[in-house]
């Protein structure tokens, strides 16, 4: 059952990014910040932690669980430090995603010659 | 000679005396392979980009139709050749390498029509004894202009095209052994006001048809003259557009003898979405496939649309919509010569 959930929970995340690209016509780029300012509203009305308890993965591995972590890791900075806590917050739960990027990256660029 | 409003007869039967057809790696694996003079595995050509390489194609496509016109490149007097890239550098820098007078011609897709009109009428009025009209374009280095990064692989939705990786060039004479290229329809801009760049046929049908409506009013024919009426880049989406409007319009060209160079040169292949695209598709599809059918004595009398879409990645990012030109070039063979 928690396979079953997870999977139509992300597909349903996925098959509204499709949507964007076929019918609304956004850019990629437009669709993925979306996704993301998307994710980061939900969090910010309480939704999305329940979403993650209920379809696990399905919800934590779409790009809408980064803008849920952005919004987190903001609040709970700013509970410590206050208004400077949005700033540094926003880089502290995500800071491992954002790092992961850099260093796959880094290791991609080292054995392919991406040329377009 | 200009007849009509908009179209040019050439009373003194401009000659192709040669042609030739250069494609890539996928072009030949297409139906039309056996129809391209050479097909290059690579398709960086050998070179580190794919400029470079879209280069090496358009010189090769030069010197090909040169040679199998049996001349020397000092003998032909104007060189007229265009691309998709921006500022012409296909066409300026193969320029720069054969040493022709030239002049660079932009009408995106429909730039392989635009240059064999003009050549025809360079050599109708006298002007040159031989002409070299020539196009390239290259999948990599137009997806990379027009659209996204190609190591990005961004989606694409079924309406989108295949840019052709290929060239094609014909040398125009006033006399010698060939098809003759009788008569030409230069075609308005034509804009209907669409805006998507992955759904270019759509775009660029209402152009062919205007052009289309022109050529026969103009020269006054029967809609049923030619044996084959073939739209250079529409795809399977813009063919069935214009199909449906043909009629609508009171343009009785019997829809067996409509074709597209954009569904001919890669078949069904789902691939490549709605079809083949490019100045490369409608110059490669004529000067091969084409060429090789009238010499083979399959059509007696043919006339190209060749459609473009004239918008620029920074237009479209702006959000405008996509204006279409087409222009329409009457080739055809001697009965008793061909064969």
């Amino acid at each position: 059952m928690t396979f079953l959930w997870a999977f139509l929970v992300g597909g349903t995340i996925c098959l509204i990014g499709q949507f964007l690209l076929d019918v609304v016509k956004l850019t990629p780029a437009h669709t993925m910040s979306s996704l993301v300012v998307a994710g980061a509203v939900l969090d910010g009305l309480g939704l999305y932690d329940p979403l993650i308890e209920f379809a696990g993965a399905g919800a934590t591995v779409p790009i809408t669980s980064f803008g849920n972590a952005l919004v987190h890791g903001a609040l709970a900075e700013a509970e410590k430090h206050g208004l400077v806590g949005i700033i540094t917050g926003i880089f502290e739960v995500t800071s491992a995603g954002v790092s992961a990027a850099i260093v796959f990256g880094f290791f991609a660029a080292l054995v392919f010659r991406p040329k377009g | 000679m200009r007849q009509g409003h908009q179209s040019w007869v050439f009373p003194s039967r401009p000659v192709i005396v040669g042609a030739a057809a250069i494609g890539g790696p996928f072009e030949a694996k297409g139906p039309l392979a056996d129809d391209f003079d050479t097909l290059h595995g690579d398709l960086m050509m050998g070179q580190d980009s794919w400029e470079k390489a879209e280069r090496v194609l358009l010189e090769e496509a030069c010197d090909k139709a040169v040679e199998k016109a049996m001349l020397r490149k000092d003998d032909i007097h104007f060189l007229l050749a265009g691309d998709l890239t921006n500022q012409l550098i296909t066409a300026n820098f193969s320029a720069r390498t054969l040493g022709i007078p030239y002049l660079g011609l932009f009408g995106a897709c429909s730039t392989a029509m635009e240059s064999l009109a003009l050549g025809s009428l360079l050599v109708d009025s006298q002007s040159a004894d031989y002409v070299l009209a020539a196009t390239a374009s290259h999948n990599g280095s137009a997806e990379k202009q027009y659209r996204y990064p190609t190591e990005y692989g961004s989606q694409k939705p079924p309406t989108a095209q295949w840019t052709v990786t290929g060239a094609g060039a014909a040398v125009i004479a006033r006399q010698g052994k060939g098809p003759h290229v009788v008569a030409a329809t230069i075609g308005r801009v034509v804009d209907m006001g669409l805006s998507d760049p992955f759904n270019m046929g759509a775009a660029m049908a209402p152009a062919a048809l205007d052009t289309l409506e022109a050529h026969f009013r103009d020269l006054g024919l029967p809609h049923d003259h030619y044996d084959l009426v073939v739209t250079g880049d529409l795809g399977k989406v813009g063919h069935s557009i214009l199909s449906e409007l043909l009629p609508k319009h009171n343009l009785q060209i019997p829809l067996d003898r409509y074709q597209d160079c954009g569904r001919m040169i890669y078949g069904d292949n789902p691939v490549v979405w709605s079809g083949g695209s490019g100045c490369g598709c409608v110059a490669t599809v004529t000067y091969g496939h084409l060429l090789n059918q009238m010499k083979a004595g399959k059509w007696r009398r043919i006339l190209v649309v060749a459609t473009g879409a004239l918008l620029s990645p920074i237009s479209y990012q702006q959000g405008e919509s996509i204006p279409c030109i087409a222009h329409a070039v009457a080739i055809e063979s001697e009965p008793n010569e061909e064969g």
